[in-house]
């Protein structure tokens, strides 16, 4: 039986659509993990890069990468993990950071705090700490509205 | 020569597996909701730096044993942390406190493996080096928050580094293990890190309001693996109980 390689294009798109397992608004894509997607003959390597060295989700989300694409029928398949270049924020893309913000997350800013409260939009906020609900996160708070909100960490 | 980078690979891991068993400790009792989260991502980062540097100290052993083994099925005799780490949590300031002094460590070494001759090490380093970059930031604030603050909190905190003060010079002495990672530029010499980390030191201080011991004398025996101090055997028997009751013991 001859089957035709999906291209590049495909997977790409394929993998477009599989969520942050902790941030299901953002997908994979759009947080930057995915380094790379090459056919080695007749073997899919997909790269994968992880956020934190100690983020628990990195199993779930090579776990997910791998249901997504043997859904699509993809049987060999090799994750590769890689370490350097080492993850940072500035891979997360626009459409990445416009979902943060909607779903109550502020974005990582350059300046290394939130740009204004992702609620109301004050930009009077606060750092509570420099730790959040994940290894991904600060938690803040809004002196306008009160309401306290995640940061997303610039890295 | 591969010995001399398991030791040292063992010695990276170690430090972190130690205090990142340390301050997950305090998971669910520390004083306030934030700094409960914020202790235990600093857990979790540091467990996960550990599978990265002990998983590459089972590869460079080539006898099989992978991160897990390394850390749930050695004796106290054969760790190599650094005997600050191991040192019990006390209250929140000795934690943080603690936390300070290997941190300022901890930052300057991996900024000098991020340029070791080895692309693994420096992978690793180069990762780390964003996380740890966090863990200072915050241990530095809340040092001069609490060494800066009641009477009570700089007390405690006094008390905090003229306990721990005496296991900061072992993480600057070079023995013949670093001596070899010099000579293949692997590492860092130890001691050349010092003057910046006492000048980091002292500017922190001086904000905490808080003295620096004028005794240097330093403990050692934890990297070299010679004497660890009693805490060390009493952790693991926690740390390492399930694989001891059921070893080899899976999900």
């Amino acid at each position: 039986m001859v089957t035709e390689k999906p291209s590049l294009e495909t997977v790409w798109s394929w993998l477009s659509a599989v969520p942050d397992p902790e941030i299901p608004v953002i997908s994979l894509t759009d947080l930057g993990i995915i380094r790379d997607v090459q056919w080695r003959g007749d073997t899919l390597e997909v790269t994968v890069t992880p956020t934190y060295s100690g983020c628990p989700a990195t199993r779930i989300i090579n776990l997910d990468i791998e249901t997504a694409l043997r859904a699509k029928g993809i049987e060999k398949l090799s994750l590769k993990r890689q370490l350097s270049p080492a993850w940072t924020t500035d891979w997360l893309t626009d459409t990445g950071k416009a979902r943060l913000e909607e779903y109550g997350i502020a974005p990582p800013q350059p300046a290394g705090g939130p740009q204004h409260c992702p609620r109301c939009k004050s930009t009077q906020v606060e750092k509570i700490s420099q730790f959040g609900s994940t290894p991904c996160k600060a938690q803040w708070r809004c002196q306008s509205c009160l309401e306290p909100f995640d940061y997303f960490k610039c890295i | 020569m591969s010995d001399a980078l398991f030791e040292y690979l063992c010695r990276m891991g170690d430090n972190t597996l130690v205090l990142g068993h340390r301050i997950s400790e305090w998971c669910g009792v520390a004083p306030v909701l934030e700094e409960d989260i914020a202790l235990a991502n600093t857990a979790l980062d540091l467990i996960g730096q550990t599978q990265l540097w002990l998983g590459l100290a089972g590869e460079v052993e080539g006898k099989g044993r992978d991160a897990d083994q390394l850390a749930f099925h050695r004796d106290v005799w054969d760790f190599r942390n650094l005997l600050l780490v191991e040192q019990p949590n006390g209250d929140f300031g000795r934690t943080m406190m603690r936390q300070f002094l290997f941190d300022g460590w901890h930052l300057a070494q991996l900024k000098g493996l991020m340029t070791s001759s080895n692309d693994q090490i420096a992978a690793i380093a180069e990762k780390s080096v964003k996380e740890v970059t966090y863990h200072l930031e915050r241990a530095t604030d809340t040092v001069i928050g609490l060494g800066d603050g009641t009477e009570e909190s700089h007390k405690r905190m006094q008390d905090a580094l003229d306990r721990l003060y005496p296991f900061v010079g072992e993480m600057f002495i070079a023995d013949a293990v670093d001596q070899a990672m010099v000579s293949d530029g692997i590492a860092p010499d130890p001691s050349t890190l010092r003057p910046d980390y006492d000048a980091m030191l002292d500017a922190v201080l001086a904000e905490a309001t808080l003295q620096k011991p004028t005794d240097d004398f330093a403990h050692k025996g934890g990297k070299s693996g010679a004497r660890h101090t009693e805490h060390l055997g009493h952790m693991l028997t926690q740390m390492q109980w399930l694989q001891r009751a059921y070893p080899d013991a899976t999900w």
